[in-house]
């Protein structure tokens, strides 16, 4: 009844090009957008900061970027955790040795850094494909923990090699270090989040996620139309690892302030973040926050309700939310392959022919 | 929403509960995970404690105390997320039993003016109270451990190691890495060669690392493990036949859990001990009759009087000792954090103290300063019998070289302070 393009007109190509062609999608989106940055940042408190957005916006932004890579263009990475490790170290020394410099600048420079070493691990995608592809990635995975955990100059030479995030602010507001209000963590990370998903969103629609599409759903097929496989396959690896080290540099010097590679950016985080995407719904921006979503809360979720609300020991419950999410998970791929963002679309689908369904 | 009305149903029915003030002990346990089998004992011995004091002395000064445990698995993710859950209900003392988390932890902890106790473990140079006011790592932390192993051994050889290889098997983690600059400096100052040798986590798989070390034939092999990394070096140990009484743990890499897998094997294994061992004490018989017998042990209550359970209890005792300080500071039962705090920078522990909680000998005599918060670094060193499945203490507490550790803490305080713009307490 709402939901229809019926009476929505359109009298440029412009409009006809938008993101979001229904009038009620887009009104959606700005009352979204309205509501993160008008409302949330005053009624948050530290415990909803640190435990359920900032790690959403921060793993959406990882998501997004993995999403780039795997879902539009097909080079499946198990990399992930490697290259939000870059992310982190590189922020850490770029804060470290330019305290001068605005910590936006750095966070954005380490995406840059990211994305330089994600291109250098891209360039064997040119020759291996697939599972041997991810392999490859995998190897990068390792070999950059182990780097970070190997060399002294990346963790300042500290005693523990742990390394630190020291107090920066935007603004006059710290956004790191332990005095950071749970609204200036939390808008600091919206920022990123909106900017890179709409970047993303507009990547995604032109010449270069076309392109990237391409060769996902046939190199050799692309190949033969035109599309370079060289320049599409590294332009997918470099801006992947970009919004990847951003979320790194972020997940490291806004979320936990103190990090320890082997720990926080393992195997683990890179099965995480495609979980996250496989889940989701590969190739789709809104698949990414959808997945992320589901991954970040329903764990703190199930934790609330089983501890605090029903009182259970807390192993029984941890063990109780394994089986939970894992189940859901399987239950998901099995009734929706593509992913939460599918069911999204049919739910939109239905929607138009609401209340006359044919 | 519904999650917060869920937390603030569960405050509110626990708040109403007791209706009445009450002292507040988060417990950052860990019971999954790798590192499971060190955490489940610790949070038993941690949680029956204060049950103990609850049923037998109606809590600390007539206050009684309340438990609110959270689940981290070790995890820095997951223990950001339960000291946020868990600090807006009055939290007195956060004792997170991981290294990892303690880093985290240490801003934020002072950012809220909440106090953190890391027993043994955590960052070293938070012994330095000039620098770090709210965190305490008495009685003893890595550096003394690497200390003190060193000390024994230069008892075993009649005060000369020069010459000798000592290898280091560690965690590579914070945690694991923590000794080695000790042990660098140490072995410069004695003449040792010294080599460290990381094991990635979680540990499973040693197999090169104790190729190496068979093929270096080190004279003595010291370690930094946690989980299930020390139940496979002792049997890989074993299996290489490395004379056990040359292989020495830290006090984390001295649990029951470590040595049995590995059977007669393990027999002559040695490790550094912060407290007493066994339950020979006559606490014990309280634990049993208001806690077990009224089936109010935590857990599955089957860790009773293991190494990490005396741990467990070992810190909990040392809080409840720190409460009753500040309760009788400020002159009130129902304390603050920051109250909290003043009574652990003011703890005493005497033989006496020790005596009345029915622990006579647990630990070192000690007290804590403003400047000092690292406790006195006294250990002991125990011995694993395999037949009789028991450990044994070998040595009275040994001291460590405070001219080697002492500008170390000094050195990486003042870095910490510089980075951080904080001013040196104290004066």
């Amino acid at each position: 009844m709402f939901y229809r393009e019926a009476g929505d007109f359109k009298t440029s190509y412009a409009d006809d090009n938008q993101t979001f062609p229904i009038r009620f999608d887009r009104v959606r989106y700005y009352v979204v957008l309205a509501v993160a940055f008008g409302i949330i940042p005053f009624i948050i408190n530290d415990y909803w900061a640190n435990a359920v957005f900032v790690p959403f916006l921060i793993y959406a932004i990882a998501a997004i970027g993995l999403n780039i890579l795997t879902g539009y263009c097909g080079q499946v990475s198990l990399g992930t955790g490697g290259f939000m490790a870059v992310g982190a170290y590189a922020c850490y020394k770029l804060m470290t040795g330019f305290p001068e410099i605005s910590i936006v600048l750095h966070i954005l420079g380490a995406g840059f850094v990211t994305a330089g070493v994600g291109v250098l691990f891209g360039l064997p995608s040119l020759r291996i494909k697939g599972f041997y592809l991810a392999v490859a990635t995998l190897a990068a995975q390792f070999f950059l923990v182990w780097l970070f955990n190997k060399v002294p100059w990346f963790y300042n030479n500290s005693a523990s090699g742990q390394i630190s995030a020291p107090e920066r602010t935007v603004f006059g507001v710290p956004v790191t270090g332990a005095n950071t209000d749970a609204w200036a963590k939390y808008l600091i990370c919206l920022v990123f989040v909106v900017v890179l998903a709409w970047l993303a969103r507009n990547l995604t629609r032109g010449t270069l996620g076309r392109s990237w599409m391409a060769i996902r759903d046939m190199d050799i097929a692309a190949e033969i139309i035109g599309v370079n496989p060289l320049r599409a396959k590294l332009t997918a690896f470099a801006i992947s690892s970009f919004f990847v080290g951003i979320a790194g540099a972020l997940f490291f010097s806004v979320y936990l302030g103190a990090v320890e590679v082997g720990e926080v950016f393992g195997i683990n985080k890179s099965f995480l973040v495609l979980f996250m995407i496989i889940l989701g719904g590969l190739g789709s921006i809104f698949g990414s926050f959808a997945g992320a979503a589901f991954l970040v809360l329903l764990p703190v979720l199930l934790k609330n309700i089983l501890v605090g609300q029903l009182g259970w020991a807390t192993d029984l419950a941890a063990h109780i939310e394994l089986i939970i999410v894992g189940g859901l998970i399987m239950v998901f791929l099995i009734i929706e392959p593509h992913g939460l963002a599918q069911l999204w679309r049919i739910a939109k689908e239905k929607l138009r022919l609401w209340p006359f369904p044919h | 929403m519904k999650m917060k009305i869920a937390t603030l149903a569960v405050g509110a029915v626990m708040a109403a509960a007791p209706a009445m003030a009450d002292l507040v002990f988060p417990s950052l346990s860990y019971r999954t995970g790798p590192y499971a089998a060190g955490g489940i004992p610790f949070a038993d011995g941690y949680a029956d404690y204060f049950t103990l004091l609850n049923e037998r002395d109606g809590g600390i000064g007539g206050v009684p105390t309340r438990l609110v445990e959270c689940e981290t698995g070790y995890n820095t993710e997951k223990g950001v997320e339960c000291y946020e859950a868990t600090k807006g209900e009055g939290s007195l003392v956060y004792q997170p039993l991981s290294t990892g988390i303690t880093y985290q932890l240490i801003p934020k902890t002072a950012a809220d003016g909440i106090p953190l106790h890391t027993m043994g473990y955590g960052r070293t140079s938070a012994a330095n109270g000039k620098v770090f006011g709210n965190v305490f790592n008495y009685p003893a932390n890595y550096w003394d451990g690497a200390s003190i192993a060193v000390n024994h051994l230069l008892d075993l050889n009649g005060g000369d190691i020069g010459g000798k290889k000592i290898s280091l098997v560690y965690h590579n983690s914070a945690y694991g890495k923590e000794p080695i600059r000790t042990l660098e400096e140490l072995s410069k100052k004695h003449g040792f060669d010294f080599k460290a040798i990381p094991v990635d986590h979680p540990g499973q798989e040693q197999k090169s690392q104790w190729l190496q070390i068979r093929r270096e034939r080190p004279d003595y092999v010291l370690m930094w493990g946690w989980g299930v990394m020390n139940q496979v070096a002792i049997q890989e140990a074993a299996n290489i036949r490395f004379p056990m009484e040359n292989f020495i743990g830290i006090w984390w890499s001295g649990s029951e859990n470590d040595v049995l897998p590995a059977g007669d094997g393990a027999n002559g294994y040695k490790s550094l001990a912060l407290h007493g061992t066994g339950s020979n004490y006559p606490i014990y018989t309280d634990i049993q009759k208001f806690v077990v017998d009224a089936g109010k042990a935590a857990g599955a209550g089957d860790q009773i009087g293991t190494v990490l359970y005396s741990r467990g209890m070992y810190a909990a005792m040392l809080a409840a000792e720190a409460v009753k300080k500040a309760q009788a500071i400020h002159g009130t039962g129902d304390i603050t954090p920051a109250q909290m705090r003043d009574g652990m920078e003011a703890l005493e522990i005497s033989a006496e103290t020790l005596e009345a909680n029915g622990m006579p000998g647990f630990g070192p005599e000690f007290s804590v300063s403003c400047e000092n918060h690292g406790g006195p670094g006294l250990g002991m060193v125990q011995q694993w019998d395999a037949s009789a499945q028991s450990w044994s203490l070998i040595t009275d507490f040994i001291g460590s070289d405070k001219d080697v550790i002492g500008p170390l803490i000094a050195e990486d305080s003042a870095a910490f302070a510089a980075e951080n713009n904080i001013s040196e307490r104290c004066n």
